[in-house]
C-alpha cells in the first residue's frame, strides 16, 4: 500500500466514512441547509438546533467522498453541545490547518479536538481534495448565518 | 491478439510522455484519453518546426515567411477537409475547439434561423458543450432542448428519437459518441430522419473522430465539430464543418482582422467563407500540427488497426472490470468506443480517483461535463477509463487490480486499525 494514501486516508477517516456519527436529520431544527461541491459531486445536508447560543443537536446526511463524509462526521462530534463562539474557533482552526503549512498548535481548543482536526492536515498535500474536507465546515457556517426560525430565547 | 499488442507497444514509443514515471515512482498508466490524448513526436516536432522555421502571420504578408505560413495553414485546412470527406475545403473552419465551434453555430442560427418556441432535439448523453450554448441562445430567444433518453443498456433509442421529432423541431444536435459512455449514435440514420423532418443536424464528433474514420457527406449532416487535442493534436485548435451553403447563410461569429473584404467607419463587408468565420490571428501552428496528427494516424497507425485493436481493448476491459466486486458498468450497449464509465458500490468516485492516482493510473472522475446524463443515470459521478490505441492489456489488468485493492482499502474494518 502506498504510504501517501495511508497518510491521507488515516484509519480514523476510513472509520468515520464507514460508520459516520450523527448521520441523518434531526427533528425540529432551527437551522438547515445544503452544501454542494459541483466539481466532484459532494452534497451534504445539515440540520441543527441552536439553543442558548449552543449547538444542542446536529446531524448530517448526503452523498459524498470519504474525506467529506469523515470531515462531516467528525465536525458533528466536535460541535455538538459546543457554544457558538467555540464553533467559530473550530472553523478558523480547521481552515488554517488546510490552507497553511505547518500549523502545529491550534489556540484555545481542547487537545482532543485538536487531535481530531489534525488528521486532516495531510489533505493539504492533495490540493484538489481540500474542498472535500472543508465543505461541511463552510456549510455549517452558512447554515448558522441563515436560521429557518429565530433562535428560541430564554431571556 | 498478440500481434496487436506488439504493434501497440511499438506505437507507444512515438509518445514521449508515456515513458515517464508517475510522481509516486510508479509507471504512468494514462487512461484519460477522452479528456485529451497524448501527442506523438511528429505532432510535437511539427509545432517546433513551425516556430523554428516558418513563424509569421498568415494572409497578410507579401514576404516569404508569411506566404510559407499561409501555405501550410491552408494546406492543413485541405488535409482536414479530405480527412472528414468534405466536398470543399471552404466548408472547414478552424476554431479553438469544439466548444467554440458549437457556440459559433448556435449564435449564427440565433440570428438567421431560429424562431421563438423552436425545439432542438438532443440525446440525454450530451456534453455541456452541446447544452449550454443553446441555453445562451434561449436567453434571448425562447427555445427549448428536447432530450431523447437512451435504452436500458445506454444505447441510442431510435424509437424514442422518432417520437421526439415534431413540427416544433428546428434542429437535431447530437453527439456521435458519448464522452461518458462511449456508446455510438447511428448518425447516418439520425441524419436521414432529420432530413425527412426537414431540419438540419449538428454532430458533436469529438469522441467519434478519434475512434473511427468519418465522412461528413456519407453521414449527410449539416454541421460537425471536433477538437484537435483529443485527436492526438495540440490544444487550442478545433474544426467546424459547415455544409454548403450554411457558410453563406450564417453571419460571422466574431468581427476583426482577416474576416473582412473592406471596412469603413460605419460598415464593413465580410470575406467569403471560410475566412468570414476566422477573425483575428488563428492558431496557425496548432492547425498545421493537427494536420500532422491526422497524417500520423493515417500513415503510421492506420484506421484498421485502431478499430480492431480498440475493440479488443474494449472487450478486454469489460471482462476485466466485471471481476471487480460491487462494480456497475454504464453503457454496455454496442457499438461503442473504447470508453468505460463505472461506479463501485459504497465508494465515491473521487476516492477511487485519488487512490488510482497514487497507483500511477490516470482516470477521470466526476460528472465529465455531462451533469444531465449523471442525473439520468441516477449517480452523482462516475469513474471513467478511456482508452487509446497505445494502451496495453496489462494496463487494464493494473486498473482492475488497483480497483480491487481500493475495494479492500475502503471497506474499512476494525482489524485494519
Amino acid at each position: 500500500m502506498n504510504a501517501e494514501l495511508q497518510r491521507l486516508y488515516q484509519d480514523l477517516i476510513l472509520e468515520h466514512n464507514r460508520y459516520p456519527r450523527n448521520y441523518g436529520r434531526i427533528e425540529n431544527p432551527t437551522h438547515e441547509g445544503e452544501g454542494h461541491n459541483p466539481l466532484c459531486g459532494d452534497r451534504i445536508f445539515i440540520t441543527l438546533r441552536v439553543q442558548e447560543s449552543r449547538i444542542q443537536d446536529i446531524k448530517f446526511e448526503g452523498e459524498s467522498c470519504a474525506i467529506c463524509k469523515a470531515s462531516s462526521s467528525i465536525m458533528t462530534t466536535l460541535v455538538k453541545g459546543a457554544p457558538l463562539e467555540e464553533v467559530d474557533k473550530l472553523f478558523l482552526a480547521f481552515h488554517e490547518l488546510l490552507t497553511q503549512e505547518a500549523v502545529c498548535h491550534i489556540h484555545g481548543l481542547p487537545a482532543a479536538s485538536q487531535e481530531k482536526l489534525r488528521i486532516f492536515a495531510t489533505v493539504r498535500h492533495f490540493p484538489i481534495r481540500v474542498k472535500c474536507a472543508t465543505l461541511p465546515w463552510h456549510t455549517l457556517k452558512a447554515v448558522l448565518n441563515d436560521p429557518i426560525r429565530k433562535v428560541v430565547s430564554t431571556e | 491478439m498478440d500481434s496487436f499488442v506488439i504493434d501497440a507497444r511499438r506505437l507507444r514509443a512515438d509518445f514521449p510522455i508515456l515513458s515517464q514515471k508517475h510522481l509516486t515512482g510508479n509507471r504512468l498508466i494514462y487512461l484519460d484519453n477522452a479528456a485529451t490524448a497524448q501527442k506523438p513526436s511528429r505532432v510535437i516536432q511539427s509545432l517546433l518546426n513551425f516556430f523554428h522555421l516558418k513563424n509569421a502571420n498568415i494572409h497578410r504578408g507579401v514576404h516569404w515567411l508569411s506566404q510559407e505560413a499561409t501555405r501550410l495553414y491552408e494546406g492543413a485546412r485541405a488535409e482536414v477537409a479530405r480527412f472528414i470527406g468534405a466536398a470543399s475545403e471552404r466548408e472547414v473552419i478552424f476554431v479553438r475547439g469544439a466548444t467554440e465551434g458549437i457556440n459559433l453555430i448556435a449564435q449564427g442560427l440565433r440570428r438567421v434561423y431560429f424562431q421563438p418556441g423552436d425545439e432542438i432535439v438532443v440525446t440525454v448523453a450530451e456534453h455541456h458543450a452541446n447544452i449550454v450554448p443553446w441555453h445562451l441562445v434561449a436567453q434571448e430567444l425562447p427555445l427549448s432542448l428536447k432530450p431523447v433518453p437512451l435504452t436500458c443498456e445506454g444505447g441510442f433509442d431510435q424509437e424514442a428519437f422518432k417520437q421526439a421529432l415534431s413540427s416544433r423541431t428546428r434542429l437535431v444536435a447530437v453527439t456521435a459518441m458519448s464522452n461518458v459512455l462511449g456508446i455510438e449514435v447511428p448518425v447516418k440514420e439520425v441524419a436521414d430522419l432529420a432530413r425527412r423532418a426537414g431540419v438540419p443536424i449538428l454532430v458533436d464528433a469529438c469522441q467519434a473522430v478519434v475512434h473511427h474514420p468519418l465522412n461528413v457527406q456519407e453521414w449527410g449532416v449539416d454541421f460537425v465539430v471536433f477538437s484537435g487535442h483529443k485527436l492526438y493534436g495540440p490544444t487550442g485548435i478545433g474544426v467546424v464543418y459547415l455544409r454548403h451553403p450554411w457558410g453563406e447563410k450564417l453571419p460571422p461569429y466574431q468581427g476583426g482582422g482577416d474576416m473582412i473584404r473592406w471596412v469603413k467607419w460605419n460598415e464593413s463587408a465580410y470575406a467569403p467563407v471560410p475566412s468570414k468565420f476566422e477573425a483575428g490571428t488563428p492558431p496557425i501552428a496548432e492547425a498545421i500540427a493537427l494536420a500532422e496528427a491526422i497524417r500520423y494516424i493515417e500513415e503510421e497507425v492506420g484506421w484498421d488497426f485502431i478499430q480492431a485493436y480498440e475493440k479488443y481493448l474494449t472487450d478486454y476491459a469489460q471482462e476485466s472490470l466485471q471481476s471487480v466486486p460491487g462494480i456497475t458498468l454504464y453503457g454496455t450497449a454496442r457499438p461503442k468506443g473504447a470508453i468505460w464509465s463505472f461506479s463501485i458500490e459504497g465508494i465515491h468516485p473521487h476516492d477511487i480517483g485519488t487512490f488510482l492516482d497514487q497507483m500511477g493510473i490516470a482516470v477521470r472522475v466526476g460528472h465529465h461535463c455531462a451533469q444531465p446524463l449523471m442525473e439520468w443515470l441516477g449517480v452523482p459521478a462516475t469513474i471513467r477509463a478511456s482508452l487509446a490505441f497505445y494502451n496495453l492489456p496489462e494496463e487494464i489488468d493494473a486498473l482492475a487490480a488497483s480497483l480491487k485493492e481500493a475495494v479492500r482499502f475502503f471497506s474499512f474494518t476494525a482489524s485494519q486499525s
